[in-house]
């Protein structure tokens, strides 16, 4: 019996790790890992809560989650590619034109 | 609009116009005045002038067929405050009539003589355009004339007493920009306004009066005036009498005042003649009869008037004696003349009074315009001595000067200080000195200056004998100093004519131009026979015979007590006596040695200082000079200068006012307020601003982990005041 | 200590261990199989908490086919590079407190405000898998039948929009 706050302790260190991530590298790829990372943190703690309430929606969701972080890894990989092209560098720090 | 009762028959109805009709002449001339030919301008305006004499006429019947009966004739209100009533009112009656046609009637010669007159004056001056504003202000001065004579209160004399005067300064400053001889000066617009301010003091004079007559009896109407001064108090009416002295010596050339006269000759003649003559001087006395009920009621008022116009007469005579300027001559003459009329009015003699204005303003127009013939003769003999000779070159001018030469030789160590050599350019043809043998060259003009100057020296039967001695009788009776004063002024009347028809028209030329003068044109001469004929005939209108005193049974009509005496062969006999002593001096010194040219006067070698001080006029310009202008001057320069210049001006408005407001504006307001106070604090702002968006700037690093280092930051924050509400 | 407790705990320190060598490997490749084995580990996580659908999505999904797709991009575009200095210097460190400070939040947020929670059934009490499937199923296609097929439009949008972003400019020759 494992009580349900010890996964949520477990999802809040791991969405941590994937902020840390997105904070500390400068990878765009590494980057966006982490955000993989802080979803399923996200996806973890929702089939914790759906096992403990015996419902079958935190499941769902977590499934519509799962097929929308496909589609949207899809996309930003495509972009990072195009980024590349240009830039010959995924260092996100290269890419601060947008500045002030 | 009768005031009096309907019954009246006439052409009393036509009286406004005595006035209008000389004002549409002017307006005719004013505003079509430019396209007419000089003809047409000067028959307007003679025309104008001759409408008003008609209608005189007109009136001068209407009267005698209402047996001298009063009509008064409202044309306008004018001022209707409360209790005050002012309107302008005609007044005519067998005074105001008899002004009427002395005015109208030798304005009109005087117009139609200036026709000609002009036309010549304005080429010799080189302003042919000015010739029709001539015209328009001798109009306007007939207008304003009819308005003194014919008004029916003191106001509405005085509103043509200051018309006059304002005609008189416009018409002596004709030639403003020039002096008499045509040279670029102020003289002219200084005689001018000598003549307009020296009127003002007694115009200052006639105020105080009507103010004092306004106090004490509350209107201005003549009726109503004499009827409140019989319950008047003495004083008042000394007051008001001696005040209105003050006022006749301006207006009609009296002493203290009559030093603009002389002056007054650098009008053109038509000039001297109509208003310095005839008409606007002759004011004066129409005052004093018009207001002979109020002199009557003061007798030491009239003494002084007598004993005014009697020194007065004297005074002038003696100075006219010195004179070489025949126009000067013939105003100093003048005013002697006046000192006659004054007198006569002082003493109570009205009807003497006003037949000496009348036979005067035959014979000294008469004497003036023949004057302005004379000198315009000499003008034509100058112009065509000066053309043919210069024609002739170098030989002609010597020609020219040898009729002064030997004369200049043999005066020259002799006579130094009068050897005023003219220079031909300069030539005054006014200068009785470069005249002499007229009566060849101008014969027409010979005889009626002799006509004028018989009437003006008192020989029988001219018309001036017979006004003079009624004169003298008056005198004779009542004042004897006045009468022995009179005397010797008319002593020396006769003596200067005399000296100055020998001087002009007999011996020999002494001057190119009198040599060459020629005659002047029938239109100036015309009118001048007219007046020489009326200078002739004049007596007749008050003979001192029974039956024959006309004049005074007319303005019995008005002033309803008329001393009609006989003739005083005594008197008439000394009176003409002393004339023909004059004339046969004057012929004795003057006329049995010719003046020669370049000679001095013969009478200054007799006399020396004497004749010296009589042709200074006595010194009075320069003592007037020296106690009245001399000092006024300085206080207004100073008064202009320190008080209003550098105190008010310089010190007040430009340091204290423009000061101040420099310093509220400069200082205080654009230094402080605004740019240390707002500007600081709007740029403080913009400056605030500035450096905020610098600083927030720095945010937007471009740095997309920054960026998400911010959303972190809030997301604590805000979770973090969650956990904590 | 039972064997849930221990296996649990053995597994979270798999799952945080791999989520750390995922963030500080040098190595891209590296990272990303790290991150493999971390979802690996949550798959198993799912299968204890009584989700088999979901922990075999999971491993087919997310191990299978988007971190393959991650490893072809990393092995497309090379190795990382750092060459330039760290431009952010404030960056490191304040990322370390504020997630911290998250963290700490968050896991005081949940035990003091939520409710409180019961323990995890065990998976083998409920019934087999192929019920929970077939009540997934169910629950999938009656009440979530929208979202579903907004999913799989957002599919197709996706896949056009990664080839629309690829795709080369076609020039006009000359």
């Amino acid at each position: 019996m494992v009580p349900i706050n010890y996964y949520i302790i477990l999802s809040a260190i791991l969405f941590t790790l994937g902020v840390v991530g997105v904070l500390i590298r400068r990878n765009a790829l590494i980057i966006f890992m982490s955000v993989e990372l802080m979803l399923n943190a996200a996806n973890l703690a929702m089939v914790a809560f759906s096992s403990v309430i015996q419902s079958f929606s935190g499941q769902i969701f977590v499934f519509f989650v799962i097929a929308v972080a496909a589609a949207e890894v899809a996309v930003g990989l495509a972009l990072i590619v195009e980024i590349f092209k240009t830039k010959r560098s995924i260092d996100v720090d290269q890419m601060s034109s947008l500045k002030g | 609009m009768f005031l009096a009762e309907p019954t009246h028959s006439g052409f009393f109805f036509l009286v406004p116009w005595l006035v209008f009709a000389p004002v549409i002449g002017l307006l005719i001339n004013l505003i079509f005045g430019k396209r007419f030919s000089e003809t047409m301008i000067g028959t307007v305006a003679s025309l104008a002038s001759g409408a008003a004499f008609v209608i005189s006429v007109l009136l001068a019947y209407s009267i005698s067929v209402n047996h001298g009966e009063l009509v008064r004739w409202q044309l306008a209100e004018w001022i209707h405050i409360g209790d005050l009533q002012l309107d302008w009112t005609f007044r005519v009656d067998s005074l105001s009539t008899t002004m009427m046609l002395i005015v109208s009637g030798v304005g009109t010669l005087i117009h139609i003589y200036a026709i000609g007159y002009m036309h010549e004056d304005v080429r010799f001056k080189h302003d042919v355009g000015r010739y029709r504003l001539f015209f328009i202000y001798l109009n306007l001065f007939i207008a304003m004339m009819m308005i003194l004579v014919s008004g029916d209160s003191y106001l509405m004399l005085f509103v043509g007493w200051e018309g006059v005067g304002l005609c008189s300064f416009l018409l002596i400053g004709f030639w403003y920009e020039m002096d008499t001889l045509g040279r670029p000066s102020l003289a002219n617009s200084n005689a001018a306004k000598k003549a307009f301010i020296v009127n003002r003091i007694g115009d200052f004079g006639f105020l105080i009066a009507a103010f004092i007559m306004f106090w004490a009896f509350g209107s201005f109407q003549f009726d109503q005036v004499f009827e409140a001064a019989q319950h008047a108090a003495p004083g008042t009416i000394l007051a008001i009498t001696l005040f209105m002295l003050v006022g006749v010596a301006g207006k009609s050339a009296q002493i203290p005042l009559y030093v603009w006269l002389p002056d007054a000759m650098a009008g053109p003649t038509p000039v001297s003649a109509l208003i310095h003559a005839a008409t606007m001087v002759t004011a004066g006395v129409y005052l004093i009869t018009r207001s002979a009920e109020l002199y009557t009621l003061a007798p030491q008022a009239q003494y002084i008037v007598a004993l005014t116009g009697a020194v007065t007469a004297l005074f002038a005579a003696t100075i006219a004696v010195g004179q070489y300027d025949i126009k000067k001559v013939l105003a100093y003459s003048t005013i002697s003349q006046l000192g006659f009329m004054v007198a006569a009015v002082g003493m109570g003699a009205f009807v003497a009074g006003m037949f000496h204005l009348i036979t005067h303003a035959f014979f000294k127009a008469l004497l003036f315009l023949s004057a302005g013939s004379v000198i315009l003769g000499l003008e034509r003999g100058h112009h065509h001595a000066e053309h043919a000779h210069r024609g002739k070159g170098k030989k002609g001018k010597h020609a020219l000067s040898k009729v002064e030469g030997r004369k200049e030789e043999r005066s020259h160590e002799a006579h130094e200080e009068v050897r005023r050599v003219e220079p031909v350019e300069t030539f005054d043809p006014n200068d009785m000195r470069n005249m002499g043998g007229l009566r060849k060259t101008m014969p027409v003009t010979f005889w009626l200056y002799m006509i004028g100057t018989l009437a003006l020296a008192g020989v029988v039967p001219f018309a001036g004998f017979w006004s003079k001695d009624e004169i003298l009788l008056d005198a004779s009776l009542r004042y004897p100093i006045v009468y022995w004063l009179l005397s010797i002024a008319a002593f020396f009347t006769a003596f200067y004519m005399g000296r100055q028809i020998w001087m002009v028209f007999f011996g020999e030329p002494r001057h190119g131009a009198a040599l060459h003068a020629q005659e002047s044109p029938r239109v100036m001469t015309v009118p001048l026979m007219v007046l020489a004929f009326l200078s002739l005939v004049g007596g007749a209108l008050n003979l001192p015979f029974e039956g024959f005193h006309n004049l005074g049974h007319w303005l019995e009509y008005t002033l309803h007590e008329v001393e009609a005496l006989p003739l005083n062969y005594a008197v008439a006999g000394i009176s003409t006596v002393l004339a023909l002593l004059a004339i046969a001096a004057s012929w004795y010194i003057y006329g049995r040695n010719p003046l020669r040219a370049g000679e001095i006067d013969p009478l200054k070698r007799r006399l020396g200082a004497i004749f010296t001080g009589a042709e200074n006029k006595w010194f009075v310009d320069e003592l007037y000079q020296a106690i009245i202008v001399t000092p006024f001057v300085k206080i207004y320069q100073f008064v202009a200068d320190v008080i209003d210049w550098r105190f008010w001006h310089d010190w007040f408005h430009e340091t204290v006012i423009a000061g101040t407001y420099n310093w509220v504006s400069n200082i205080a307001l654009n230094r402080y307020a605004d740019q240390r106070g707002i500007d600081a604090f709007a740029n403080g702002l913009a400056g605030v601003t500035q450096w905020l968006s610098a600083t927030m700037r720095r945010i937007q690093n471009g740095f997309v982990r920054s960026y998400a280092l911010s959303v972190l930051l809030g997301v604590v924050l805000i979770v973090g005041y969650l956990i904590l509400k | 200590m039972t064997l849930d407790l221990i296996l649990f705990l053995i597994l979270s320190l798999i799952a945080i261990a791999t989520a750390l060598g995922m963030l500080l490997s040098r190595n891209a490749i590296y990272s990303a199989l790290f991150l493999v084995l971390n979802f690996t580990t949550v798959a198993v996580f799912y299968l204890l908490l009584g989700a088999p659908f979901i922990a075999m999505a999971q491993i087919t999904v997310y191990a299978g086919a988007i971190m393959v797709l991650f490893l072809f991009v990393i092995m497309l575009l090379g190795a990382e590079s750092l060459p330039k200095a760290e431009v952010l210097p404030w960056q490191k460190p304040l990322a370390g407190i504020l997630s911290v400070a998250l963290a700490l939040e968050a896991t005081f947020l949940f035990i003091t405000r939520a409710r409180p929670a019961g323990n995890i059934v065990a998976p083998a009490e409920t019934a087999n898998m192929t019920d929970s499937l077939r009540e997934m199923s169910m629950m999938l296609f009656n009440q979530y039948l929208l979202p579903f097929e907004v999913t799989s439009v957002l599919l197709l949008v996706a896949m056009v929009g990664a080839i629309v972003l690829t795709r080369r400019e076609r020039r006009v020759h000359q």
